[in-house]
């Protein structure tokens, strides 16, 4: 086994008994990123020089009988809508292709002080608005599984870099399921935590009471870890929440007796491939047979997700992306006049799907149609949270597939927004009710991986481990790997 | 229709985006077919329903009233398209 497969615990083990050191790791994972990634696609900007040289300062610490905490020396990547002082940041978009943050997201902050290693950004739908990584302007980002089909987005860079080895954790963002969809199709680990458990400083905007950052894994126990990392309140973030944060690798016990899971029926309903339901129905007996009480619930205002969700999030990203104007960093389009400036500055910067929302944000936030559209979405929003705060006072976690379907074939849903919206159906409402939920390898439809979602109440991300951890000890899902045979051997010639 | 052509000019110059003519006349397709899909909503009432602007409510997050390190102005400016003596400078105004 490479060394590059290994799960970022292992990678530790190794570390701390000397058995390799950070920087041998660190350029193995940039010869893994040289073979694969001219195929796969997944990172917009390879830090060569400074990996190699954050590396070589872990070795010497170590040498030095330093503490090296989980994380030391762990090579790792983050979407490119997180800050990183000094290198580029460019959310895949035209407008940012030349921005260097002067600071960095309070994430990066953490992971540099855990000790970890930055390997490069990671490529993304343009903004994070979209589900495939197809509307990136820089990199067409591949499923490792199947090159003919869509890694999943918004952070698909994120979950290929993961699952094709490239990276030992990756960092994405989620605002309406762009961790858990990616994670699905590509077969890892996704947790999108709840609203305010993660700080967004640092974070580009897209919809700013919906995004949420998280991390993308092989394995649960590393998922714990990274959150261990990043989560816990940030002065620098209004709307990070000052709470207890607990140890998350505590909540990995073998051992789920007792606990009550809810099926939401409607997350079953028109749209939801066959083959992917009957994944999930085994991934239930499995842990109907490992002692959970399994029973079937409602969420009644499901359906209503994806219109709330589409005019919430758009509503929010024509405000926050009204910052692009051309002045103060970014792409500028030279005009005679300043109004010309910021007008061709916008249609020249922006792609067509960013474009599309922030017109259907601008329109649902206009005079004469506020109440109609944004307040009435704000109403069902209350509508969908009941729904959940109702179920979770009788089970502990809510069960669903993440996606309705396996990754899809490039150009088949680009071509029609609102076949690309409905795809988000099953994801939409966590973010929209602010609550914490997972996504973890549950099997295979046509030699692509499907994910189950596990979704929690409000901070209790430690019982969405407790089960994703004893369903992949007793599955063995997560220890397949896409066959990257042919990929490699291309990247190295 | 929800929106007609005129409506996604408007919105398009709100929005200070300059749209091609395909792409207004693909917008307001396009946001027609969105915005006929949202109309559900209309089906639930909602009289008594307050919104919902954040899942996690907090009320006036302040913090102590000191002088903390921020970005110096020159590097504040590196990204800046034109910059000049200090400032940003954009095209004539006035």
């Amino acid at each position: 086994m490479s060394v590059v497969e290994k799960s970022v615990s292992e990678l530790h083990e190794l570390l701390v008994h000397r058995d390799v050191s950070s920087t041998e790791l660190t350029k193995a994972y940039i010869d893994r990123i040289h073979s694969a990634d001219p195929d796969l696609q997944a990172y917009l900007t390879i830090l060569e020089d400074q990996a190699l040289a954050q590396a070589a300062e872990f070795d010497r610490k170590i040498a030095q009988g330093e503490d090296i905490g989980t994380l030391g020396g762990i090579p790792m990547a983050l979407k490119d809508n997180m800050c990183t002082e000094g290198v580029r940041t460019s959310c895949a978009s035209k407008m940012l292709d030349n921005f260097i943050p002067p600071y960095n997201a309070t994430v990066t902050d953490r992971l540099r002080a855990a000790g970890t290693i930055l390997l490069g950004k990671l490529n993304m739908d343009e903004f994070a608005m979209g589900s495939s990584t197809e509307n990136s302007n820089f990199a067409k980002t591949r499923n490792p599984w199947n090159l003919e089909c869509v890694p999943g987005g918004s952070s698909g860079g994120s979950a290929v870099s993961v699952a094709a080895d490239e990276a030992a954790f990756t960092l994405g963002s989620d605002t309406g399921g762009s961790i858990r969809q990616p994670a699905a199709f590509c077969g890892v680990v996704g947790m999108k935590p709840t609203y305010g458990a993660v700080s967004r400083f640092g974070l580009v905007a897209y919809a700013s009471s919906l995004d949420q950052i998280g991390p993308l894994t092989k394995t649960v126990r590393d998922n714990a870890l990274v959150m261990n990392a990043i989560a816990g309140h940030d002065l620098k973030d209004s709307t990070s929440v000052p709470y207890e944060k607990p140890d998350y690798t505590k909540f990995l016990v073998n051992d789920i007796k007792g606990l009550k899971i809810g099926i939401p029926r409607e997350y079953y309903g028109e749209g939801i491939d066959s083959d992917v339901a009957k994944g999930i129905q085994a991934g239930i007996q499995t842990l109907i047979d490992l002692g959970a009480e399994v029973e079937e619930c409602s969420l009644p205002h499901t359906e209503y997700a994806i219109p709330s969700y589409y005019l919430i999030a758009t509503a929010e990203a024509s405000s926050n992306l009204a910052r692009y104007d051309g002045v103060r960093y970014g792409y500028r389009a030279e005009a005679a006049d300043v109004l010309g400036m910021f007008k061709t500055t916008r249609a020249k910067g922006f792609g067509p799907e960013v474009k599309r929302r922030i017109m259907l944000g601008t329109y649902a936030l206009s005079s004469g149609y506020y109440d109609a559209y944004y307040l009435k979405a704000q109403k069902v929003r209350t509508l969908i949270k009941q729904d959940f705060d109702k179920a979770f006072e009788k089970y502990d976690v809510l069960l669903s597939p993440t996606a309705p379907t396996p990754a899809f074939k490039f150009g088949e849903k680009s071509a029609n927004p609102l076949a690309m919206y409905l795809s988000d159906v099953t994801t939409v409402p966590v973010n929209l009710a602010g609550i914490p939920a997972i996504s973890i390898p549950a099997g295979f439809v046509n030699g692509l991986p499907i994910g189950m979602q596990l979704m929690g109440k409000a901070f209790a991300e430690g019982t969405l481990y407790r089960i994703a951890y004893t369903f992949e000890q007793n599955t063995n899902y997560h220890t397949l790997k896409p066959n990257l045979g042919e990929v490699l051997a291309r990247g190295n010639r | 229709m929800a929106i007609s052509r005129e409506d996604v000019e408007y919105v398009a110059a709100l929005a200070r985006l300059e749209l091609t003519e395909q792409e207004t006349q693909e917008y307001t397709e396009q946001l027609n077919s969105i915005l006929d899909y949202a109309a559900m909503l209309e089906q639930l009432d909602t009289d008594n329903v307050r919104p919902t602007a954040h899942a996690v409510p907090l009320h006036n997050v302040l913090r102590k009233d000191q002088v903390n390190e921020s970005i110096p102005r020159e590097k504040a400016l590196r990204n800046a398209p034109d910059a000049d003596e200090g400032f940003f400078r954009v095209p004539k105004i006035v």
